[in-house]
């Protein structure tokens, strides 16, 4: 189950719809498993088929999250064009980014297309997301 | 000649759980070697077989990517700070 406020949905969802039809990303943050913040990040690929977080970008949000002891909760990113489901990209590159929980969104019409998986060992799972 | 080394949270199982460890060598590739003999595997973790640096983690010199300095063979000296991260990346292709 991913836990997160009614705020950081909302901007997640715009973020999508702003950068829509390229794909956003971004991350959150918490403390004790407990969301604390969003950072909104550059797709620094631009690009409606995937999503690259800028490397210096990154390097400032990482060691913001990490000097308040803090850790990563999620990743978030759009599809713009397809479902909210983790691609057999955002598989491969799981194993290796550190992020308990995949949250996406789904541009691709007006309805709101929210989801949120673990993804171990290659194995995608959706869990609940709990609004707060 | 010590180097200090920011390792992320992902890659502490490697360095006994410590986020900060020290190494030596005059280039990046040096220093990697260096820090691979006292945490086993780390190194096999940013390099590909075919001695490349792997995409999947981006690594920085004094907070600058090493892609956009020399690489593997980027230079160090006394006192340069070298931070590890996973890159992230993804999409729907």
């Amino acid at each position: 189950m991913l836990e997160i406020p009614q705020e950081m949905v909302d901007r997640v969802v715009a973020h999508g719809r702003r950068d829509h039809p390229d794909e956003c990303c971004g991350v959150i943050a918490a403390k004790d498993g407990a969301a604390t913040r969003i950072f909104e990040m550059e797709n620094a690929e631009r690009s409606p088929t995937g999503f690259v977080f800028d490397s210096q970008e990154w390097l400032r949000v990482y060691r913001d999250i990490d000097d308040a002891d803090e850790e990563l909760l999620a990743v978030y990113h759009s599809h713009t064009a397809t479902e909210a489901y983790p691609s057999r990209t955002d598989v491969r590159w799981s194993a290796t980014a550190g992020f308990p929980h995949w949250l996406l969104v789904s541009t691709r019409s007006a309805e709101l297309e929210l989801r949120s998986f673990t993804i171990e060992d290659g194995v995608v799972t959706e869990e609940e997301v709990r609004v707060t | 000649m010590a180097i200090e080394v920011r390792i992320p949270t992902i890659l502490r199982t490697y360095t006994g759980g410590e986020k900060l460890v020290e190494g030596s060598g005059d280039t990046l590739t040096a220093l990697l070697d260096d820090l691979d003999s006292r945490y086993d595997g780390l190194r096999g973790r940013l390099i590909t077989d075919a001695g490349a640096l792997h995409r999947f983690v981006n690594v920085y010199v004094n907070d600058e990517d090493v892609r956009f300095l020399g690489g593997l063979e980027t230079k160090l000296a006394d006192g340069d700070s070298v931070t590890v991260l996973p890159a992230v990346a993804g999409g729907s292709r």
